[in-house]
């Protein structure tokens, strides 16, 4: 075992695995954690716990997993290389394996125009691919990025990446992914997929590649409510395909949250079908309740036990 | 060449707002291809304050001038005696000329009159795009001549990030994703392998991380 998390456990006993997706609050209330906690509890082996996401403002991500932990809820901290340099973050990552913190997200993360902050410097002291990197080698090595020795205590973490395949160029997406497993990444959680047909043909392609092999992929399921938060996505967020007929089927629909809860079963049932996939990763942007609902009816719960 | 843009004209009277004589110091280096700092740019600038001056009431009066370049001692010498007659200098030089005047001439209030942005060159006839950000260790041997780290607003070295659609940034839909150009480029080169590997952590020592960075050019010391 790498770091001994119930999610290497699950993904490395060859379980189809469940990640879920918790944002900490815009103050610094532990309850509003608490709560949240409650949702997943039993429903996902793993919960990441976002790190300033799109550039707003929130509590941090690793006390926000520290106090998951202390719920009984394993986190995957995420891990962003917008707001820190090397020094913080290998600082950040012993302060979170100290924490009982098993897992990290790797990401470039949003940039800050995006946020509530478009002030702020960027740092991109390393980008998502060498910050990869650096957690394996404080794991593996035993050494910070400079080559300094970590003295016994390494932190160990499940290392974690997100991999786009619906950005550009398609046909570099597959060698990013290849990288981000030559870096170390351990786990790959995908954007959210609501084109199957260009996930199905990525996977042909990783698969072909035998990187499925190397790495656990997780496929992001973010559950819709309207067609309206499709139609948004589809025109304001880069690197998202929404194909025209899921708008249709929205607009089409008499109960829109009731529709949008049979698409994510559908498109669940079909990736779980598809070779190479491990796991899933559900993103309910603000309807984490829907996630125990959707796994229920996938068939997908109670969660498989693991010593 | 150095990028600037002029500042706003409220921002550069309010500036020289105590002072009834001024030079204004143009530049006949990159300021002048830009258009922001060159002769005429000073014949125009001058007659704006001008203008704006004598509708308050408070005429000013300006010498004009254009040195061939703001940032050598040499050239800004020759003008000691019109520096000397003024009570302050305005420069639409870029940065590096501002400085220049304000350390050869110590005595003197030099103010600037240009915001300076950035090294790049016109990619059609008046407008300027940034290309290099001076970081100090050149990676466009591997990246076909394109640089991530003044055109990517990540500084990615293994890019693109997940924001790259149909070549356009997402930070800024006025750029091309410069990792989908670099993509391009080393296709048609046959060096797509260059991309293959992680490329290692950037050593920002020779960037502007410690302060001002110097060049001797041993050869060339007198």
């Amino acid at each position: 075992m790498k770091s001994g998390s119930k999610l290497e456990k699950v993904l490395t006993a060859g379980k189809f695995a469940i990640t879920a997706e918790l944002g900490p609050p815009q103050n610094a209330n532990p309850e509003a954690i608490k709560k949240k906690a409650q949702h997943c509890l039993g429903v996902a082996e793993a919960v990441n716990i976002t790190d300033n996401q799109t550039a707003i403002v929130r509590m941090s991500s690793i006390a926000a997993a520290a106090i998951a932990v202390s719920c009984g809820l394993e986190p995957v901290a995420q891990m962003v290389c917008r707001d820190r340099n090397r020094i913080a973050m290998q600082s950040d990552l012993l302060g979170a394996a100290a924490l009982g913190i098993k897992n990290i997200l790797c990401l470039s993360g949003d940039h800050q125009s995006f946020g509530n902050h478009p002030e702020a410097k960027n740092v991109y002291c390393l980008d998502s691919m060498q910050l990869i990197s650096m957690v394996k080698q404080m794991r593996d090595e035993k050494t910070f990025i400079s080559g300094d020795p970590i003295k016994e205590y390494e932190p160990k973490f499940f290392i974690g990446a997100v991999a786009n395949p619906f950005a550009d160029p398609f046909e570099f997406r597959v060698v990013r992914l290849a990288k981000k497993i030559q870096a170390g990444a351990d786990f790959i959680q995908t954007q959210c997929i609501f084109d199957l047909d260009k996930f199905e043909k990525w996977m042909e392609l990783v698969v072909k590649e035998g990187l499925h092999k190397k790495v656990y992929i997780m496929a992001g399921i973010t559950p819709i409510r309207s067609s309206r938060a499709l139609k948004y996505m589809k025109t304001e967020v880069a690197g998202m395909s929404i194909p025209d007929e899921l708008i249709e089927r929205m607009d089409a629909a008499e109960d829109p949250k009731e529709e949008g809860v049979n698409i994510a079963c559908e498109m669940i049932e079909r990736i779980k079908k598809i070779e190479g996939v491990s796991g899933l990763h559900l993103m309910p942007i603000g309807w984490e309740s829907i996630t125990p609902v959707i796994l229920e009816r996938t068939g997908l719960l109670p969660r498989p036990e693991v010593d | 060449m150095i990028v600037a843009d002029r500042k706003p004209l409220q921002e550069i009277l309010e500036y020289i707002k105590d002072y009834k004589k001024i030079m204004l110091m143009g530049c006949g280096g990159c300021v002048t291809v830009c258009f922001s700092g060159g002769a005429k740019a000073v014949e125009l600038l001058a007659s704006q304050i001008k203008m704006a001056r004598k509708e308050q009431g408070n005429d000013i009066e300006i010498i004009e001038c254009t040195p061939t370049r703001q940032c050598e001692y040499e050239f800004l010498e020759e003008l000691k005696k019109d520096v000397e007659s003024v009570e302050a200098v305005l420069s639409i030089a870029c940065g590096v000329g501002v400085q220049a005047m304000a350390v050869h001439f110590p005595e003197m209030h030099t103010v600037p009159g240009l915001n300076t942005k950035f090294m790049g060159y016109p990619v059609e006839h008046a407008l300027w795009e940034e290309k290099c950000a001076g970081c100090g260790d050149c990676v466009l041997e591997w990246t076909g001549g394109l640089c991530p780290i003044s055109r990517c607003a990540k500084k990615l070295l293994n890019g693109p990030c997940g924001g790259s659609a149909d070549g356009v940034c997402e930070v800024n839909k006025d750029n091309e994703c410069v990792w989908q150009l670099i993509y391009d480029r080393l296709k048609k080169l046959g060096k797509l392998e260059n991309l293959n590997q992680v490329r290692k952590p950037k050593d920002w020592r020779t960037s502007t991380n410690a302060g001002q960075r110097r060049i001797k050019f041993e050869e060339a010391m007198l």
